[in-house]
């Protein structure tokens, strides 16, 4: 170590969303206290403003792309590309939360503190080449998620969610420090490009199976995170009981971020013993898109059964991971970004049609919704199509490309089976979409009032993407193409 | 002269306009009170007819809905005189293919990111006019166009008027996108999207359960199809490296037909998969008769003439790679054969005039099939033109005897209409010649050209024809069936409908003449080659797909050529026309001059009667295998499984903490019968996942997490 | 597997087992006579006149918390102390950075009331 450590000022220029980001929190958070009631909703504006400025320093920091704070942190395309994604989902996420919050009489300020750190932890994930700073980053965002689970403390459906999110979340993550343990004391560096060249070199590299229980280990935390299956079990339940506008931003945000940490881990650092780990994706991938759809078909509530469509969509990505080749990588990607968009803006007709307390939380409680606020409920319709995958939304091309890479990885089996159940999945979407168009109003679309203007904005825009992910895809392809190619 | 060529992209678009227009600015053109949206027909009919529906505005004359009524089919003429246009100028041009690309969807390098070269492998906002889609756009205008005026009529009663023509619209968008789309890519964003406005139209009455219940079932079973579509789709992209109709087939020339099941096998067998859920072939047929839910005109329209008829369409499109793979050509004649006589079969003893006339059109596309499967393509494009127009008669015509009965459609209870709605009756009554096969209507030649084409091409058989052969006597049967029960004989009309019946107006009855002329003369255009005394001008539409199917012929035509024997075909013309003839006068001998056989026959064959009317309980078996049992069963499963871990967490936790001060308190009072409480806690131990199972305590979540660990774990260290 | 590792988990194998063998031949051979007193906490002393685990006020939870937050991040300040010369004012900003986020913490929770024991 040289006796005098200054980094140099292109470094603090890489982390500059996280430090604006920190920065906006902590305002958020100081002022929350210090101001009056009436004027706290002006804080929600200023966590929106501070999403903006991060999502402008992320381009400042893609202009100075390169490693940062001695490789721990690496600006590429691929950091670049999933922190706007992380940013986007969490500016949606705060225009959802602006209503929901004064209807449910919560304070605003911590809570926009929690979001803004949260995408600071997604932030440093997306960025990180290097495993203790993975760590660190997963731990930022999963805590603040943690807290924003529970957030209306009252609520004793929060207080679950929040508790069983939390203790399972640490037993998971305690299994991926031990995994960091295990490779760092194999290879002897926490560094990703490091890792691989010692695994990549027949004389360095430790025997296989070690090599084997380290990525087993490192992938209950990832899979738990991404919640793929065995490690889902969480989801539904934390997902249902966690405030809607949460579930909307942990379903998009820390979901894309811990699948960027994945797929980096995976595909740099593992990627020479890929012959390894790829059995143990591929009967992931494989049981996820299962227990997500076949679970999905029966639920009547629509957080839970957003949250196991959430988990089957999990499922579409692995099988991208289990690809393992750049057109993967891309094809996930892409297939994040688009999900993002459809899920946010389900997520976003959930908030707005819920009402206090979430009381309408049931599929047969949006009937007739099309007759009331034919615009709301055609922009779901439009959501949940996505969801299934029709051509000219976002969903479509995501699982076009994820199974395009499926096939050229020779995975035939998995493509064929995560087609079959994307076409079961139609199922249970458009059963909502019955229920919206072909049922009588009842008693909850009657009274339902029009979406308040900043729900609007998260509405129209998650829509807007969605449409032009499906007819324009080469706009945010070309970058994810050019991005899939990470460092080694 | 406008150069119509060069705008073949705007034919989408005029009904697209048209749909945006009407789903956006409907509502404020006819403005009603929502409680009375769609109506069934029944209901909505008698209801007009009491004068209730002027009283809301509802009428058709009002001027909002006059410009909806201007709008609706407006927009589909347009498309007819541009398709017309550019037709025309096609068939002037010597290469006759002409391709317009507006805008590059996917960039190429994203699927060589390599930089595999300048080659376009990209997929396009392109059309492409050849021969085959000039078949297909002028059938959808113009059939879709007669369809539209008609339900102008149909429609007029009911409430939703705007969002009826909205949707229609939207269907001819996507069907038009779909026939004129340039790469596969593209076909299937039409193919996608007739889905949709298809499950649109159908849950259109959506009061009624059974409405939205069949619009689902159409929408779930094609997806199964599009999965084996997109699986074809992308296989073929990993193989070619190109989704483009011209480049897929520049690929494939100049290959050999594979001798086993190869790649090219596959591909195909894939894309006929997606076509099986489109245009309702075994195994996924189960949802076109549920279809009827629909509107008739929608019936005629997407589920007779067009859009079941998209899979037809994309074997013929895919026919280079067809005619390389005989394994998968021989499955696609088969399967066709054994859709037609098995659909034929299960129609000979329906009451549901609708459904008598859905399984009808599943039989028929069985037979452009079997054509597309023996490598008579440009004959399974013939019937599948043909067809068109006879079905979408007798579907029309179906309907005006629903809306004249004010909404009864169980023949039971027809019965002696004849001389009440003229029009309707002899319209039905020459398409009912023409689907029977009796000269020289429409439906004769293709069919016999079919039957012809599987006895005498190498990729038939002589069994496939004799299939075909009985699927036509039955066809024969159960069209006359429908006719004599519906239209002879005494009247068995309920008191109700027997006062309401009524001719239905002109805007009705005009099409139905129209299609009536195409369904009789129609077919000229395609005579058989024997004969020969009316000269090639009548032999027009197989020269006009010549180029299109050049390549997929050349492999096998001389073959053909040396086999052709004109005897034979002059015999097997006779007989089927005399077979079909035999089918008419079977009908009419049993429900015209024996009305009492049919009732003994029932009595006497009560198992077969059983199993035709119950659809060989197809339906059932399904429901049993894959509803309940694997979708709901498993889902149950999984949730309950879920269900239970829910509360095993909250319970395991809650275990846990009583677990460890449990055991902190033994542990202070373990020395002295430490022995005695080890045995005891061993015990618990052993029993705990025992009482686990008994009490419902499945397991908890981090039980689950640790059992995954375990089981990530065991993977490695096992190998 | 690897033979190198074999072992390693030999080792631990024995280990266990000689830990537990001690164990059980401790118990085989020593007399067992408890009584009362014996089995007492303690034979000197006050005697226990209640459970160790009772319940405690939840603020002290908070205060708790307060505690081991502004205690024990104070020992990062240690490695920065001990090579401060070194660090020169660049270590200074990042120590004030530091200090600076924990002075707004503990405003937030002066301002929220969690220094009160109301």
């Amino acid at each position: 170590m040289p006796a005098s450590y200054i980094p140099p000022w292109e470094d603090l220029l890489r982390v500059l969303p996280e430090i604006v980001l920190t920065v906006g929190g902590t305002i958020a958070m100081v002022l929350e206290p210090l101001l009056r009631p009436e004027k706290k909703r002006r804080l929600g504006w200023l966590a929106l403003a501070a999403l903006l400025v991060a999502l402008w320093a992320t381009a400042v920091a893609h202009v100075f792309a390169g490693p940062a704070f001695r490789a721990m942190i690496i600006v590429d395309g691929f950091a670049t590309f999933f922190r706007a994604l992380v940013i986007v989902v969490g500016a949606l996420a705060v225009l959802c939360s602006l209503n929901y919050l004064e209807r449910e009489r919560a304070d605003s300020g911590e809570y926009y503190a929690l979001v803004l750190f949260s995408v600071v932890g997604q932030c440093l994930m997306a960025a990180s080449n290097e495993l203790i700073m993975i760590f660190i980053g997963l731990e930022i965002s999963s805590i603040s998620t943690y807290v924003l689970a529970g957030y209306l403390r009252d609520d004793v459906r929060n207080n679950e969610s929040a508790i069983k999110y939390f203790l399972l979340g640490s037993f998971a993550t305690a299994f991926l420090l031990y995994g960091i343990a295990w490779i760092y004391g194999l290879t002897g560096s926490t560094d990703l490009s490091e890792i691989r060249r010692v695994l990549a070199n027949p004389e360095l590299a430790p025997a296989g199976a070690l090599v084997g229980v380290s990525a087993a280990l490192m992938f209950v935390g990832f899979a738990f995170k991404v919640s793929a299956a065995p490690f889902q079990i969480w989801t539904p339940d934390v997902y249902q009981g966690a405030p809607a506008p949460v579930t909307a931003f942990m379903s998009a945000g820390p979901k894309a971020a811990a699948f960027a940490i994945f797929l980096r881990v995976y595909m740099t650092a593992f990627e020479p013993v890929a012959s390894r780990w790829e059995p143990v994706v591929w009967l992931s991938a494989l049981a996820t898109m299962l227990v997500g759809n076949f679970a999905a078909l029966v639920q009547n509530n629509l957080k839970r059964l957003l949250a196991y469509s959430s988990i089957a969509h999990a499922g579409y990505v692995m099988v991208a991971v289990t690809a393992h080749s750049e057109i993967g990588t891309a094809a996930a990607m892409f297939y994040l970004v688009a999900y993002a968009f459809m899920n946010v803006g389900a997520f976003a007709v959930v908030t707005h049609f819920a009402r206090e307390r979430e009381r309408y939380v049931n599929v047969d409680d949006l009937a007739g919704l099309a007759q009331r606020q034919p615009v709301t409920a055609a922009l779901f319709a439009l959501f949940l199509l996505s969801l299934i995958g029709i051509p000219l939304t976002g969903g479509f091309f995501g699982k076009f490309y994820i199974f395009k890479a499926a096939l050229e990885a020779n995975l035939y089996w998995l493509t064929g089976i995560g087609l079959l159940n994307s076409a079961l999945a139609a199922y249970y979407y458009l059963r909502i979409i019955v229920v919206m168009y072909f049922h009588e109003p009842g008693e909850a679309a009657a009274t339902l009032a029009p979406p308040a203007p900043a729900l609007k904005v998260a509405l129209w825009s998650s829509a807007v993407a969605t449409l032009v992910l499906g007819v324009f895809p080469s706009l945010v392809l070309d970058f994810a193409g050019k991005s899939a190619t990470l460092a080694r | 002269m406008v150069n119509f060529l060069d705008l073949i992209w705007l034919i989408p678009l005029f009904p697209l306009a048209g749909a945006v227009t009407m789903l956006l600015a409907g509502r404020r053109l006819d403005p009603q009170p929502p409680s009375e949206v769609a109506l069934a027909p029944g209901v909505a009919a008698a209801s007009g007819g009491n004068g209730h529906g002027d009283a809301h505005g509802h009428h058709p004359a009002a001027p909002g809905r006059f410009l909806i009524s201007l709008i609706g089919p407006g927009t589909v003429l347009l498309s007819l005189l541009f398709s017309a246009g550019a037709v025309i100028q096609l068939a002037g041009l010597p290469e006759k293919v002409h391709e317009v690309v507006k805008y590059t969807w996917i960039p190429a390098f994203f699927f060589h990111p390599a930089g595999g070269g300048g080659a376009r492998l990209a997929a396009d906002f392109g059309f492409l006019l050849d021969p085959l889609s000039a078949v297909m756009i002028l059938v959808v205008t113009v059939v879709g166009f007669l369809i539209h005026v008609y339900s102008i009529g149909y429609m007029g009663h009911e409430g939703g008027y705007y969002r009826f023509f909205g949707y229609m619209n939207l269907f001819v968008f996507f069907m038009l996108t779909l026939v004129l789309a340039n790469n596969y890519l593209l076909l299937f964003v039409g193919w996608e999207g007739v889905g949709l406005s298809s499950y649109l139209l159908i849950g259109f009455y959506f009061h009624k359960k059974s409405a939205g219940d069949a619009g689902k079932k159409a929408f779930v079973v094609n997806r199964i199809g599009d999965a084996g579509f997109i699986m074809g789709m992308l296989l073929m992209l990993a193989t070619f490296g190109t989704v483009r109709f011209v480049d897929v087939n520049a690929a494939l020339a100049g290959r050999e037909p594979e001798t086993g099941f190869g790649v090219l096998s596959a591909i195909a067998l894939l894309l006929f998969i997606g076509a099986t859920g489109k245009s309702a072939q075994i195994p996924l047929f189960t949802w076109l008769p549920d279809a009827m839910e629909g509107p008739t005109p929608v019936s005629a329209l997407i589920h007779a003439a067009t859009m079941v008829t998209a899979g037809v369409y994309m074997v013929a499109r895919s026919s280079a790679l067809f005619a390389l793979t005989p394994q998968t050509s021989f499955l696609v004649a088969a399967v066709g054969a054994a859709t037609a006589i098995l659909a034929a079969s299960i129609a000979l003893v329906q009451n549901d005039i609708k459904r008598v006339l859905a399984y009808s059109t599943v039989s028929q596309l069985g037979y452009m099939f079997l054509a597309a499967g023996v490598g008579a393509y440009w004959v399974a494009i013939f019937h599948l033109y043909t067809h068109a127009f006879f079905k979408a008669l007798l579907f029309l015509g179906a309907g005006s005897v629903i809306h004249a009965l004010g909404g009864e459609q169980d023949i039971r209870r027809m019965g002696g209409l004849k001389d009440k709605i003229p029009v309707t009756y002899r319209t039905m009554w020459i398409a009912s010649l023409a689907i029977a096969g009796i000269p020289p209507l429409a439906g004769f030649f293709s069919k016999d050209e079919i039957l012809w084409q599987t006895w005498s091409s190498p990729l038939g058989s002589k069994a496939l024809w004799a299939v075909g052969v009985v699927t036509a006597f039955m066809t024969a049967f159960y069209m006359w069936r429908l006719m004599f029960l519906t239209f002879h004989g005494r009247p068995r009309l309920s008191e109700e409908a027997s006062r309401h019946v009524h001719e239905s107006p002109p805007v009705m009855t005009v099409p139905l003449v129209a299609l009536a002329a195409g369904s009789v003369a129609a077919g000229w255009i395609g005579m058989p080659k024997i004969w020969t005394w009316f000269g090639e001008g009548f032999r027009l539409f197989e020269h006009w797909l010549a180029p299109v199917f050049a390549a997929a012929t050349a492999h096998w035509h001389a073959h053909a050529e040396a086999h052709h024997d004109v005897s034979i075909e002059w015999a097997l013309m006779i007989l089927s026309v005399v077979i079909a003839a035999a089918g008419i006068a079977l009908a009419r001998h049993l429900y015209l001059v024996r009305p009492d056989a049919p009732e003994a026959i029932r009595q006497r064959a009560a198992p077969v009667y059983n199993v035709l009317y119950n659809k060989w309980y197809v339906d059932e078996i399904y429901d049993f295998l894959f509803v309940n049992g694997l979708a709901k069963g498993g889902g149950s499963l999984l949730s309950r499984f879920d269900a239970a871990v829910v509360d095993g967490g909250v319970n395991g936790t809650g275990w846990l903490t009583r677990f460890t001060s449990t055991l902190s308190v033994w542990w202070d009072t373990w020395v002295v019968d430490g022995s005695v409480r080890l045995i005891a806690f061993t015990v618990k131990m052993f029993s705990y996942p025992a009482r686990l199972l008994q009490t419902g305590y499945l397991q908890s979540y981090a039980l689950v997490i640790l059992v995954g660990v375990a089981v990530a774990l065991g993977y490695y260290l096992m190998r | 597997m690897p033979q190198g590792y074999v072992l390693l988990f030999l080792f631990m194998a024995i280990a266990l087992a000689f830990v537990l063998a001690l164990l059980l031949l401790a118990k085989i051979l020593r007399p067992s006579s408890p009584f009362e007193t014996k089995l007492e906490a303690y034979e000197c002393g006050i005697k226990a006149v209640s459970d160790a685990r009772g319940r405690y006020a939840v603020r002290y939870y908070i205060i708790a918390i307060l505690f081991v937050i502004f205690d024990v991040e104070t020992i990062f300040l240690f490695p920065w102390a001990v090579r401060y010369k070194v660090l020169g004012w660049f270590g200074v900003a990042e120590v004030a950075v530091f200090l600076g986020i924990l002075i707004v913490g503990y405003i937030w929770a002066y301002k929220k009331g969690a220094l009160e024991w109301v």
